[in-house]
């Protein structure tokens, strides 16, 4: 199935990507996803998703590394938030 | 349980605001409010890395404003309030531009504090916006801070 994928701020800086669809098998979770996208990209990648505070969403809501994901999920890392 | 329904409204923008604006639009809600608190956020020109010439603010286009939208409903659970307006620029601001807007009615004015800071703990702490600061010295993505997490934890947020 295919999950789109959106990084933010700094995260988005250190992988040098916005955006990407990941192609991955069925039924997969948060986590999984992440593991995922470590193995197919650079070292790094590793490292910056599994950082300490990195925020999660799954369509657009905050979300926890063992929500399951469905073909078409918006999948967002984003670092803490520094607004108003 | 609140009785009221305000009159809620977010905008993400680029462009700047008119706080007069605004505000007639809060007032255009009617309703019988006897007070509207504000807050204006402006770009420092100055931070712990040293001068800062301009920040530039990300936004997450659709969660930012539907999370924004959904902190409405929490507030509206929580006071009674008429009518509340955010605006929050992103891309690039100069310093002493204007960044955040707030704006509450409420019947009475300790609802309308309260409310105000309630939203602005939230955009702080909880929605997807981040700041870079591009300063004399580099450019550099702000922390995010301890004392603005406690401030939200405080609303159990």
């Amino acid at each position: 199935m295919k999950i789109d994928v959106l990084f933010f701020a700094r995260i988005r800086e250190q992988l040098g990507v916005s955006r990407l669809t990941a192609q991955v098998e069925q039924d997969i979770t948060l986590e999984q996803l992440q593991l995922c996208l470590a193995e197919q990209h650079a070292s790094h990648w590793s490292e910056v998703l599994g950082g300490e505070n990195v925020v999660r969403a799954v369509n657009q809501v905050v979300a926890e590394n063992d929500q399951v994901l469905a073909e078409g999920d918006e999948v967002a890392f984003y670092p803490p938030v520094t607004g108003g | 349980m609140t009785a009221f329904q305000p009159d809620c409204a977010v905008v993400i923008t680029r462009e700047d605001f008119s706080q007069d604006a605004l505000q007639a639009e809060i007032f255009a809600c009617g309703g019988s409010a006897g007070a509207l608190a504000t807050f204006v956020g402006l770009v420092r020109g100055a931070g712990p890395n040293g001068v800062i010439e301009a920040i530039e603010v990300e936004s997450y286009p659709g969660m930012t404003e539907s999370s924004i939208a959904a902190i409405f409903e929490e507030a509206a659970q929580r006071w009674s309030l008429l009518a509340v307006r955010v605006v929050h620029r992103v891309g690039r601001l100069e310093a002493g531009e204007q960044i955040v807007y707030v704006g509450v009615s409420s019947l009475h004015r300790r609802e309308a504090f309260a409310a105000c800071e309630f939203i602005m703990d939230y955009l702080k702490t909880r929605a997807p916006l981040w700041k870079k600061e591009l300063g004399t010295g580099g450019a550099w993505w702000v922390e995010a801070r301890d004392t603005d997490t406690e401030a939200a934890e405080r609303w159990g947020l």
